[in-house]
């Protein structure tokens, strides 16, 4: 006989995950790390001129992705991104071809025309706010679709991510300040993905506070930090975080711990590192065990996408180079 | 006739009411003071916001990115500048992501000397502002000119810097915003908050205000001339329009053109009129080196060398860290009227 529910356990974070999800993310997690790891191989043999992505956070990356309402306008989820989440780009239904492109900067490159770094997404059709190479700024700028939102009504939020070593700077407390202001609080997501450095600068040395939600509690803004390597407690806390955004109409702080798994980018060389948490491989252990999948499926699935990979990149590089006369393009938005 | 303070809050009125402005906001702009120069008094979209410049633009980008119009103040153009790495996002955002996301926002800013403000209160900011790409950069020098410039930024789908110089936010207008009533006393009555309690203030506006716009782009000759150009905007235009006018008295012709508009400027006024007069002054008073002026002295060397008598010539502000509380340091470091017409008269008399 089963025992009464208490109803802080029925809270959705504790619900178990869907065989079909789990699936889902698998594959989300194997085409993300595939992606990165084809984006890297293009870098080192010359077909772009830096690297920056997020093998390490896919399991978090992804849910995010899988779990945003999708769409363009205030009534959608906007994200505020920075420059590792290709996972979630590709679970929001995004084709790995365009990071090639955008690692060629060739003409094709959906989201710069040739004209900025990896990973640096910009997606109007899923309100993506185009990722910006200065750390942080879009803490700053969350707050305004957040505010948007809160008065259009609906059930959108806003979503804002970063690292830990930038939450040093100020515009992470304007985003705190912004986000709880007895005036207007706001509706939006903040997650800071912790994987414990700056470029070469651990955190140990810079950040006196034990954790960085705890950041949140001085402004009454709910938080948690969480295990981001882990996809199950990812993507189910994640879902009640928003849950909570999305109805209660007011913010949430998330720290998720995550592993970098090449370092910090083609600038320290790009190198797999041995010693951090594998969240794929862990995963796929998890798995194996509950005989979600076997170790054939998920190896051919591996192959599939190493395949199709290297097939986009063969037919990237064919691809022309941007127009020079291009860089007139755009620059008000009457020349559209 | 409308200052240029009461014109800005008409032209914000219009812009609310028949624009689509969403939010007007920024430290203190919402009530009870609407603004430190009274420029959003009466308002119904104004608000406060933390003192938090980053924050202002920053929000001010969020809004714009989700449909939304807003219309940001920096209390004071010196602290803009802890906002540049935002402005020189907000001004590339449509470049950089190849035309996906533009940004209709715009941002007003108290510029310049004129109100005894000491080194943190007198900055000019035109120099810094038109070397950002990706926004349009607007000053006006009369309330006409501030009601029209404002409704064309509340219109624009791209990012606008309205500067507004300090100096002549008091200072009332010789033409009519359309719509104004007749009587300076009655639209004083009609739209500036009293002093003391406001909690239960209205302001009552115009009725017959208009969509009176001033395109982007196009100076104005606020002064016709034949013997040389000096090209202004901003506090020092009027400064430049009295030096001439001072001048036709002793024979001297200058046409003066009000810019207006920084970027994108009007060259082919400017070209015109030196084509004609074959001198050229330009006047502003951000610091010297490396000013906006300096631009405007190469394009008119590299394009228009042959129709020069005179070499063109640069008069801005002294190129110091600050400008001195005292009055004779303030007037010793920004261009003044005898400054101006000493400029002039030389040009004038410059024999090649
Ligand atoms: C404002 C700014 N300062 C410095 C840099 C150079 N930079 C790029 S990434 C980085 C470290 C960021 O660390 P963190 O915020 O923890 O994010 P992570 O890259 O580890 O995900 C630095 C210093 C930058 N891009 N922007």
């Amino acid at each position: 006989m089963s025992r009464p529910r208490l109803i802080k356990e029925s809270s959705e974070a504790s619900a178990p995950l869907e065989r079909e999800l789990l699936v889902r993310i698998h594959d989300l997690m194997v085409k993300t790390r595939v992606l990165e790891e084809r984006l890297i191989q293009m870098y080192k043999q010359g077909h772009g001129y830096f690297w920056i992505g997020g093998p390490g956070e896919e399991a978090f990356n992804v849910s995010l992705g899988l779990l945003m309402k999708k769409g363009q306008g205030p009534d959608f989820d906007y994200l505020h991104a920075h420059y590792r989440q290709s996972g979630t780009l590709l679970a929001l239904g995004e084709e790995p071809i365009g990071s090639l492109r955008q690692m060629k900067n060739t003409a094709t490159d959906p989201y710069s025309g040739g004209r900025n770094f990896a990973g640096h997404y910009s997606a109007r059709k899923y309100n993506v706010a185009p990722v910006s190479s200065p750390i942080e700024v879009q803490y700053a700028i969350a707050p305004g679709t957040a505010m948007v939102q809160k008065r259009h009504g609906g059930d959108g939020i806003t979503i804002v991510t970063g690292g830990d070593a930038g939450t040093a700077e100020g515009d992470f407390a304007s985003c705190l300040v912004w986000s709880s202001r007895p005036a207007n609080p706001l509706p939006i997501l903040i997650i800071v993905t912790n994987n414990k450095w700056g470029i070469s600068t651990a955190a140990e040395g810079q950040h006196g506070e034990q954790r960085i939600s705890d950041r949140g509690k001085a402004f009454g803004i709910r938080s948690k930090t969480i295990n981001g390597n882990d996809a199950v407690e990812a993507y189910t806390e994640l879902r009640e975080a928003m849950a909570y955004v999305r109805t209660e109409r007011k913010p949430f702080l998330l720290e998720a711990n995550v592993s970098r798994l090449y370092g910090h980018s083609s600038a320290s060389g790009a190198n797999y590192v041995g010693n951090e948490v594998d969240c794929l491989k862990d995963f796929e252990a998890k798995l194996e065990k509950d005989g979600v999948l076997t170790r054939e499926q998920m190896d051919a699935l591996r192959n599939n996408y190493t395949e199709e990979m290297a097939a986009a990149a063969r037919l990237v590089r064919d691809e022309p180079q941007p127009d020079p006369e291009s860089i007139w393009k755009h620059i008000y938005a009457e020349d559209k | 006739m409308a200052n240029m303070a009461q014109a800005i809050r008409m032209a914000l009125h219009y812009a609310e009411e028949h624009l689509g402005v969403t939010d007007i906001f920024g430290e203190d702009v919402g009530a009870p003071l609407g603004g430190v120069f009274t420029c959003t008094q009466g308002l119904k979209t104004t608000w406060n916001s933390p003192l938090d410049e980053r924050g202002i633009i920053g929000a001010a980008m969020g809004i714009a990115m989700a449909g939304g119009r807003p219309v940001a103040e920096i209390q004071f153009c010196d602290y803009v500048y802890n906002t540049i790495d935002l402005l020189k996002l907000a001004g590339n955002t449509s470049w950089s992501t190849f035309g996906d996301w533009n940004l209709p926002m715009v941002v007003r800013t108290p510029v310049g000397s004129g109100i005894r403000g000491s080194i943190y209160h007198s900055h000019s900011f035109d120099a810094t502002m038109t070397h950002i790409a990706g926004w349009k950069v607007v000053m006006p020098s009369t309330p006409l000119d501030a009601y029209g410039l404002l409704i064309t930024a509340c219109q624009e789908k791209n990012p606008v810097m309205f500067l507004e110089p300090k100096a002549l936010l008091r200072v009332k207008g010789e033409e009519r915003i359309p719509g104004e009533p007749d009587d300076e006393r009655a639209l004083s009555k009609l739209i500036d908050a009293p002093l003391g309690d406001r909690s239960q203030w209205k302001p009552q506006w115009p009725a017959g205000l208009e969509a009176y716009a001033v395109p982007f782009g196009k100076g104005k000759i606020v002064r016709e001339g034949t013997q040389l150009t000096v090209v202004s905007y901003g506090r020092t235009l009027p400064l430049c329009a009295k030096a001439a006018e001072t001048l036709a008295a002793d024979g001297i012709s200058a046409e003066v053109i009000d810019l207006r508009s920084l970027w994108p400027y009007d060259w082919e006024l400017i070209k015109a009129s030196v084509q004609k007069t074959g001198r050229v002054l330009f006047v502003n008073e951000d610091t010297e080196v490396t000013n906006f002026g300096e631009h405007l002295v190469r394009r008119t060397v590299e394009e228009l060398f042959y129709s020069l008598l005179a070499p063109p010539r640069l008069l801005a502000g002294k190129f110091l860290p600050g400008i001195g509380l005292a009055d004779a340091l303030e007037m010793a470091s920004v261009p003044q009227l005898g400054d101006i017409t000493t400029a002039i008269r030389s040009l004038a008399g410059e024999q090649p």
